[in-house]
């Protein structure tokens, strides 16, 4: 059995990163160049790592499963991006962003790595503006921010509604340099279904290539993996709509191990689902608790229009329940008592499901202009789903899945259990704990890419130099290649009835009730059984037309429904273990008397690191403990 | 809600490709169009028939994935939408719907609604970033940008290169798309060093890769589901006639 060891370095908090990075081996100009690295996905932190790693010098091969790197779902990410720049003089520092996550986090995050992630930060903002991405300005030609959610600063930089598109395209720009200088060679439109592991070390993989439906082999001396998260296992969610855990559901299943994968967030203002048909449900960005007010009725089943309640007549209960940050308070909290409110008949809508955010004052207050400024593409884009406008009602919004904090697990060189494997930005584990405050995720994906990852890559390469180019007719290539020809034969023989997007939806409904905002030990067990259920089905039922050897997109949605059905068994496994709640996983049977997450630090503080034992098998639990050198862990409170 | 799909259906690139004709009953007015295609496809899938490939990924307006011609219009009906923002609403009951790829060389048919744009790429990487490394940049407040011209770079920078300019212009042509890049760079101290070389480089690729000549008639903008304005066109125009200038002085030389 394989034992974790995070390679913490050793040192006060402050210091570890600066250290560690002395004690890093390099590799020198001329063995980069002979040396592959594999890059899987092209969000912000893929793309910025590949840019990065071409401009040193390595040669890398960089994969995605849209025709373009700039499609990545990291394009939606609206709301902003978080530096500790402190340019507004209102006390904020590292120590406060590091802070600020650990107990977001609901200490369940290693504290290095949340240290060097907030230290990091304030060079991703100057690495992006000097790319051009055109970040919000004050009148005076300086950039601006805002604030977010479980945050008493002003610390997150923005584009607009944007910010996510502009990161993005910012770190694409960076990769089509590379691309043009020969650094970097783009393999779009292929999915990756296999790690090639040499020696136990990571060496290459096998991907699809959608096109042509040809199986490839691609070969390297390291492959990194910056394949997002697992969201879509609720089927309705932020995610786009091919995004899906199934490549690191790959590496788990060559033996990387997966760390709290119940740790998923459930954004707290999306626009609720409309009808039966929907296909995926649009983020509301977080930024809009700045100005909008969140409440529903005082009234059960109040049915009047918003703005005919009289304002003592609506409960404003974040401001009620949480003074000191009102609408403000973290996403896990601001979900959950929307939840409570719906839950108990107060609900809004015509489900009931949904509540009301509120602009009205905060136009009186600035006018529309400013308001306009700050959010005009975000009321326009909720205008143009729902045919209302924000400025004129309140939007009525309700709890999406959104980001899974869960992932890989990496030590913290970023690397995976499997030797020369990595995982990088949402792909990983390793920042957000329990809960991921908002605006963190570009931040961490940046800082991954640009400024991490570059870093500690060369000290496992550095050990690699005389190793030559590895070629893709070794048995162990041919090995994968026909594992995922057998996955793939298997899929087109069943020849049933049903469409994978029908089992998806299924799978979805099953995720949402037993394994959603609240969970409790019969429902996941149930919810176990009725995933085995529905597995076993799809293997039985499952309907793909068309062929394998052109362009198939039935074939690619039922190869990642496929995985998703052992990503939600193993969801579900984690949940049933974490007996207390913490941050976004909330198990009904733990909570306080006025419904807060009621955590167990005796018994639960660790990380809960799982190792796979075969489909449809109970996978072997390691802990990697927590242990908080510097913070001092409380009970959170924003109250 | 009844409606009449004809869709077009290619096979692979060398196939000659024509339109099929569906019937779909239980069309919603909540449904968006992608949602309607979905239908369509479950559908097709449930007879045992091939569904109809397109391409498809956020669902939200931002990505750039989904590009189809519907009734004729890039995106369908309406202003400054994505055709996975397009609402059902925007069609009546009976109503016979055509659906198309991207119509132009230089973004050849992969597979039914699926258009290769790879030479978007390739204008992309001919100059389309400032030339900055990882690791070399200065304090974000060295530059400053006044207010009005960062949001004007933004506006530029809002492109999600689906391609929907290309197809609306009778030419093929690519000004808006390059306009976008160039004019966001050309608008911040950031991007101007290189603006003139940026805008002669990008312009060379797009007239190689095949693409047509602007002649200002104006629908790309009308077209554009984010709204980029011509007016970022006449700066490209600029920057490209300085370019000419310093290339014919450098030659001179």
């Amino acid at each position: 059995m394989a034992k974790l060891d995070a390679k913490i370095p050793n040192g006060p908090l402050a210091q570890k990163w600066t250290n560690h990075k002395n004690s890093l081996k390099l590799v020198s100009p001329a063995n980069k160049k002979k040396m592959d690295i594999i890059m899987v996905g092209t969000g912000v932190a893929g793309a910025a790592a590949a840019a990065s790693l071409g401009q040193m010098g390595y040669n890398v091969k960089v994969f995605c499963f849209q025709d373009s790197p700039r499609r990545a779902h990291s394009v939606a990410a609206q709301g902003g991006i978080n530096a500790t720049k402190n340019y507004r003089n209102d006390n904020d520092s590292v120590y406060r962003l590091f802070y600020d996550m650990i107990k977001g986090g609901d200490f369940r995050a290693r504290e290095a790595n949340v240290y060097r992630a907030a230290e990091v930060s304030s060079s991703i903002i100057d690495q992006l503006t000097a790319q051009g991405v055109p970040f919000a300005r004050e009148y005076g030609g300086n950039l601006t921010t805002r604030s977010f959610g479980g945050v008493q600063v002003s610390r997150t930089f923005y584009a607009q509604g944007q910010t996510g598109q502009q990161v993005l395209l910012g770190s694409y720009s960076a990769l089509k340099r590379q691309a043009a200088k020969g650094s970097v060679t783009m393999y779009e439109r292929r999915q990756m279904l296999e790690i090639v592991t040499i020696d136990g070390k990571a060496r290459g993989i096998i991907c699809r290539n959608l096109v042509t439906g040809e199986m490839e082999r691609h070969s390297a001396h390291a492959v990194v993996m910056a394949t997002g998260g697992y969201g879509t296992i609720y089927f309705l969610s932020t995610l786009a709509v091919n995004s899906s855990g199934e490549a690191a559901y790959a590496a788990y299943k060559k033996g990387a191990f997966f760390a709290n994968p119940s740790f998923i967030q459930i954004h707290p203002s999306c626009i609720p689902q409309l009808n039966e048909y929907q296909s995926k449900l649009t983020l509301m960005s977080e930024s809009l608790r700045n100005d909008g007010r969140v409440w529903a009725p005082k009234a059960q089943g109040d049915k009047r229009k918003p703005n005919e309640i009289p304002v003592e007549e609506r409960d404003y209960y974040l401001e009620r329940r949480y003074p000191a940050f009102g609408n403000l308070v973290p996403r896990d909290i601001a979900s959950r008592a929307a939840k409570e409110r719906c839950d108990a008949g107060y609900g809004v809508g015509e489900t009931g499901y949904a509540v009301y955010l509120d602009f009205s004052d905060a136009i009186k207050k600035q006018g529309k202009k400013v308001i306009e400024n700050k959010y005009g593409n975000l009321f326009d884009l909720y205008e143009k789903i729902t045919g209302e406008s924000p400025y004129k009602m309140p939007m009525k919004i309700y709890p999406a899945g959104h980001y899974t904090m869960g992932g890989l697990w990496v030590d913290y060189n970023l690397m995976t259990t499997i030797p020369g494997l990595y995982a990088i930005g949402e792909a990983n584990f390793s920042d957000h704990g329990a809960n991921r405050l908002g605006a963190s995720a570009l931040m961490q994906g940046s800082g991954d890419g640009y400024f991490v990852l570059p870093i500690t890559i060369n000290d496992y390469l550095a050990d690699e130099i005389q190793t030559p180019k590895i070629s893709t007719d070794l048995p162990e290539f041919h090995d994968a290649e026909n594992e995922a020809k057998a996955r793939i034969e298997k899929l087109m023989n069943i020849n049933g009835k049903t469409s994978p997007l029908a089992f998806h939806k299924k799978l979805g409904k099953i995720m949402w009730d037993r394994a959603g905002m609240a969970r409790n030990a019969e429902g996941l067990k149930k919810g176990i059984e009725e995933i085995n259920q529905l597995e076993d089905e799809f293997y039985k039922d499952l309907n793909i037309t068309g062929s394998t050897d052109s362009m198939n997109q039935t074939l690619e949605r039922a190869l990642r429904v496929a995985a998703s059905f052992e990503i939600a068994r193993l969801i579900i496994y984690d949940a049933l273990n974490r007996n207390e709640s913490c941050g976004a996983h909330f198990r009904e049977e733990y909570q306080t008397q006025d419904g807060e997450a009621l955590r167990n630090d005796e018994e639960f503080s660790y990380v809960s690191v799982w190792e796979y034992q075969g489909n449809q098998k109970m996978p072997n639990l390691h802990k990697e403990d927590l242990v908080f050198e510097e913070v001092k862990v409380q009970q959170r409170s924003y109250k | 809600m009844k409606l009449t799909l004809k869709v077009w259906r290619q096979a692979g690139p060398k196939d000659k490709g024509q339109f099929e004709t569906y019937q779909l009953d239980n069309a919603s007015l909540d449904m968006t169009f992608l949602e309607l295609m979905d239908a369509l496809n479950e559908k097709l899938i449930a007879e045992g028939k091939d569904p109809v490939a397109f391409e498809h990924d956020c669902r939200e307006g931002i990505c750039g994935s989904c590009a189809m011609m519907v009734n004729g219009r890039p995106h369908g009906p309406g202003q400054e939408i994505t055709t996975c923002q397009l609402n059902m609403k925007a069609f009546k009951d009976g109503e016979t719907i055509t659906v198309e790829p991207w119509r132009t060389n230089s973004f050849p048919v992969i597979k039914d609604l699926v258009v290769d744009r790879s030479s978007f790429e390739k204008i992309m990487e001919a100059g389309g970033f400032v030339n900055v490394e990882v690791g070399s940049a200065v304090d974000s407040n060295t530059y400053k940008v006044s207010k009005a011209r960062a949001d004007e770079a933004f506006d530029a920078a809002a492109c999600i290169g689906c391609g929907a300019c290309v197809a609306a212009c009778k030419n093929s042509s690519a000004m808006l798309f390059v306009a976008a890049k160039v004019s966001q760079y050309a608008l911040l101290p950031q991007g101007k060093t290189e603006g003139v070389q940026r805008a002669w480089n990008m312009l060379a690729k797009m007239d190689e890769l095949g693409f047509g000549s602007c002649s200002n008639t104006g629908s790309c903008e009308a077209e554009c589901p984010k709204g980029v304005s011509l007016s970022h066109i006449a700066r490209l125009n600029r920057e490209f006639i300085k370019a000419g200038f310093r290339k014919a002085g450098a030659e001179k030389l």
